[in-house]
């Protein structure tokens, strides 16, 4: 097996993975490699062909393909190197990487590995839906790989489901190619993303039917109809030729099941303290691993923080920490937060650290509080809504450092 | 390789025997029949093999411990299959997982039961089957619920891959001679005395004998040849729940509920692929192509498999299916010669097809020659290598040259897609690219692959991925 080095592995290369690439090489770190398990990078972004990419990152509005080769070509330049078709098959315990390559297998030592993998949508097996298994279902994904990247329709008349971000993301990619969605429904009585979504699909002729669940897929060879199930409980079968089954993100987390990094259950991604330092503190995670799903800007934006994170720990400025605070939670509503840990004392301070992300299950209203074994050290009243993220800032190290115990608890109201 | 294009008529050959179906059963004849010197033909109405019965099945390679009394025919092709399996399955390169298996009793009734199962395995030779107490259970499956009684070990019940098998031995065939016609649907047929002749989708065909291999469609095929069928196939509809690779070191061996009257019930099994199997319902059903899924049914598969092993529910679902199993109204296989006719019913082969089909090959083979027919055997027969898509040995992602892994989840390399689509017995559906290198078969179930799949796929399908737009 071919052995390789470098400083930094950046494992992935979507906007997380780059940024981190563009902000190590930057800052001047040698050697920084981003693999990319695809023939280009870009992640997610790269078969987004619409807008709007990049107002973050680089002040106007892309489409997606145009914004990922922005993001590579910024890495390129500032001397980071992007090895694409290169899988990695497995994330060993001494900071070396297996390869699966054109070549042949090969290996990636490096002083540090930064694990930015993605997520991707829950397909229709994982939902459990009923019906025959035909051809023309999809995730949002595979749709807009298959329309932007290869010119190819798996359907004219689909039906979508959902009504998150990337449902109307879904719906924008079957109108720029020419297919007319039967229906988007979801099963909660608002649409997922904020409210004037709704304007979207009315714009554009599809129906939104909300209060609507998808109760059976039909069709021997391809999809030829769907059984849909409105509040009342009364059955309808749409005539459709296909099923895009969009959202419902979750990590990308083969890579860190198989290893020796500890999982979060919540979330499905790695555990990470403040830094996005996993278990093991040589291997850093960041981008929708850690938060199925954000923006692109928004996983930009906290691998270039990553960036600066793992450039302090080469520099022996982020050391190992005397001790872990777990954050516990008893609240069902809250689906996942991160990051799960503390690491103490805060040997690096970050004032532009959004704090703990958060994800709720429910639809309500409520008080959020960080508490520690006497007191609450930070309260606020928010709307927890599905897939919407809250940020609850951190206390300071010195007023974590005094706790013994700390708990993130959502108290309806 | 006479795999006849679809698009070509068929030779005017008169074989030896035509085999109607490329199921397991079907594909293992072709073979038995191929190596033995006959001249044999295979008739496949669908675009691709094993479309039918045995696209999906629970993999596990029996002994045959729970099998009717010796003497049935099951038992026999079971134990047969079983054997054969085993001395052919490296020389084909086809995987086999040892895991062995236990059937589980969760009280005393049912611990009960496991003395009677136990003498059962010992009068079908399956000698190495054991009890073992709820300390021992446990101590070889640490994850199992600590309720377990009492189980049987029966240490020969293996797993294998359902779909390399059956093609590897199709594809023996076919370099020995045989020959394969799919989408090629049989419509009529008249026999005179010594030689069938067969009205198909894809013109006339002509033979001495004729094997019914039709699996669910078997007792038609009787009544529309030889106008009688003594069994009338009810199909029986079994869903599957695949838990994410993640579940897999969850369990070592196959875990068998202890049967009822009615059925076997819900196993808990490894796959030759690296997930952990729970399933199969069993509903009888009239249709004979409704494969559907239940949502109900799969929760309650879900709910099952997590009071077995309680760590299940922290595990996520990769994939859900349904198989459709032949079964008739009776208990036995029904194979039978119609010597009068030149025509063999191989009928009724249920829920256990994947470990007997060589056997039954073997069988009909047997009662073949006992009618008097004769061959010279193959003297130097080829042994063709197929490609390993399970673990362990090696696998195409590990080795130079693959072009690149196209699916990531399951680790399939352009070169094994592109083998699948231009080798032998080219798949034509990418339900038939799935059974020949997992693609998509995986836990993102097309997210990151159905793109470039559209692209290498184009123009081999009769139903495409995507259609290019204009």
């Amino acid at each position: 097996m071919k052995t390789n080095n470098c400083q930094v592995a950046i494992v992935g290369g979507g906007p997380s993975g780059l940024a981190v690439a563009s902000g190590l090489a930057e800052a001047g770190v040698d050697d920084v490699v981003v693999l990319e398990r695809e023939a280009d990078a870009g992640g997610i972004p790269r078969h987004c062909g619409h807008s709007p990419f990049g107002l973050r990152e680089f002040h106007r509005v892309m489409s997606g393909p145009v914004y990922t080769r922005r993001l590579k070509r910024q890495a390129e330049d500032y001397g980071a190197r992007v090895w694409t078709g290169a899988t990695v098959t497995e994330i060993g315990a001494n900071r070396k990487l297996t390869l699966s390559t054109n070549d042949g297998m090969q290996s990636l030592s490096a002083e540090k590995i930064v694990i930015c993998t993605g997520n991707r949508e829950t397909p229709r097996s994982a939902r459990l839906v009923s019906g025959s298994r035909p051809l023309g279902i999809v995730t949002t994904g595979a749709l807009q790989s298959m329309v932007y990247l290869k010119h190819r329709l798996p359907f004219k008349r689909p039906l979508i489901i959902g009504s998150e971000l990337v449902s109307f993301s879904a719906l924008l990619t079957c109108r720029h190619a020419g297919i007319k969605p039967v229906a988007m429904i979801d099963t909660n009585p608002r649409v997922t993303v904020w409210k004037a979504a709704v304007l979207l699909p009315r714009l554009l002729g599809t129906r939104l039917l909300l209060n609507t669940s998808l109760e059976e897929i039909r069709g021997q060879e391809r999809v030829d109809s769907a059984t849909i199930r409105d509040a009342a409980g009364e059955l309808t079968s749409l005539e459709c030729d296909g099923v895009i089954f969009s959202g419902n993100f979750v990590a990308e987390s083969s890579l860190i099941r198989s290893s020796h990094l500890a999982l979060d259950a919540r979330s499905g991604g790695p555990v990470v303290d403040q830094y996005g330092r996993c278990s093991d503190r040589d291997y850093f995670a960041c981008g929708n691993l850690l938060h199925p799903v954000d923006t692109a800007g928004w996983c930009w934006a906290e691998g270039m923080r990553t960036a600066a994170y793992v450039n302090a720990s080469l520099g022996g400025e982020l050391t190992q920490s005397d001790r872990m605070l777990e954050i516990e939670s008893s609240s069902p509503s809250i689906k996942y937060f991160t990051p799960q840990r503390i690491a103490l004392p805060e040997t690096l301070t970050d004032r532009k650290h959004p704090g703990l992300q958060i994800r709720f299950s429910d639809n309500l209203p409520g008080r959020l509080v960080l508490r520690d074994e006497t007191s609450d050290l930070i309260a606020r009243s928010i709307r927890a809504r599905p897939e919407r993220r809250v940020l609850l800032p951190l206390p300071s190290g010195d007023r974590l450092s005094a706790c013994k115990s700390l708990s993130l608890e959502f108290l309806p109201a | 390789m006479p795999d006849y294009p679809t698009s070509e008529p068929l030779p005017k050959t008169i074989y030896d025997v035509v085999v109607v179906g490329s199921g397991v059963v079907g594909c293992a004849m072709a073979r038995r029949f191929a190596l033995e010197g006959a001249k044999v033909l295979v008739l496949e109405k669908a675009v691709d093999i094993l479309d039918g019965a045995s696209k999906a099945n629970s993999a596990i390679l029996h002994t045959g411990f729970d099998a009717p009394a010796p003497g049935s025919q099951e038992h026999t092709c079971i134990v047969d299959g079983y054997n054969e399996y085993l001395e052919i399955h490296s020389r084909l390169n086809l995987p086999l997982l040892e895991c062995g298996a236990m059937v589980l009793a969760w009280n005393e009734a049912e611990a009960g039961r496991l003395e009677q199962i136990l003498q059962d395995a010992h009068r079908n030779g399956v000698s190495a089957a054991r009890i073992i107490n709820s300390r021992q259970v446990l101590a070889k499956e640490p994850q199992l619920a600590s309720s377990v009684v009492a189980a049987l070990e029966v240490p020969g019940e293996f797993v294998i891959d359902p779909w390399s098998a059956p093609y590897a031995y199709l594809l023996q065939a076919l370099e020995n001679g045989a020959s394969l016609a799919r989408n090629c649907e049989l419509l009529e047929g008249s026999f005179d005395g010594s030689e069938w002749t067969l009205e198909t989708t894809r013109g006339p065909v002509r033979s001495r004998q004729l094997i019914n291999c039709c699996g669910l469609y078997g007792d038609l095929l009787n009544q529309k040849l030889i106008g009688v069928s003594e069994f009338e196939i009810r199909p029986r509809k079994g869903q599957f729940v695949v838990f994410d690779k993640s579940a897999r070191n969850l369990v070592q061996s196959i875990l068998l509920p202890v049967p009822t009257e009615v059925t076997k019930g819900i196993v808990v099994c490894p796959t030759i692929f690296g997930n952990l199997l729970v399933g199969p319902t069993a509903k009888e059903q009239q249709s004979r192509v409704d494969a559907g899924v239940d949502c109900a049914q799969l929760q309650a598969l879900i709910e099952r498999g997590s009071d077995i092993l309680p760590a299940l529910s922290q595990h996520t679902v990769t994939a859900t299916y349904a198989g459709l199993r032949p079964a008739t109204e009776h208990k036995d296989y029904q194979i039978k010669w119609y010597a009068e006719h030149n025509y063999c019913c191989v009928g009724g082969i249920r829920s256990t097809g994947l470990s007997s089909a060589l056997g039954i090959a073997a069988f009909v083979y047997r009662q073949y020659t006992d009618a008097g027919n004769r061959h010279a055997p193959l003297a130097d027969c080829d042994w063709p290598q197929v490609n390993r898509i399970a673990d362990p040995g090696a696998r195409d992602w590990q080795q130079p040259g693959n072009g690149g892994i196209v699916c990531h989840c399951e680790l399939v390399t352009r070169r094994e897609i592109n083998q699948a689509l231009d080798g032998p017995i080219a798949c034509h559906s990418l339900a038939g690219l799935k059974r020949r290198t997992r693609v998509t078969m995986g836990r993102c179930q097309g997210f990151y692959c159905s793109a470039e799949l559209s692209e290498l796929t184009q123009g081999k399908f009769p139903q495409p991925i995507g259609i290019a737009r204009k």
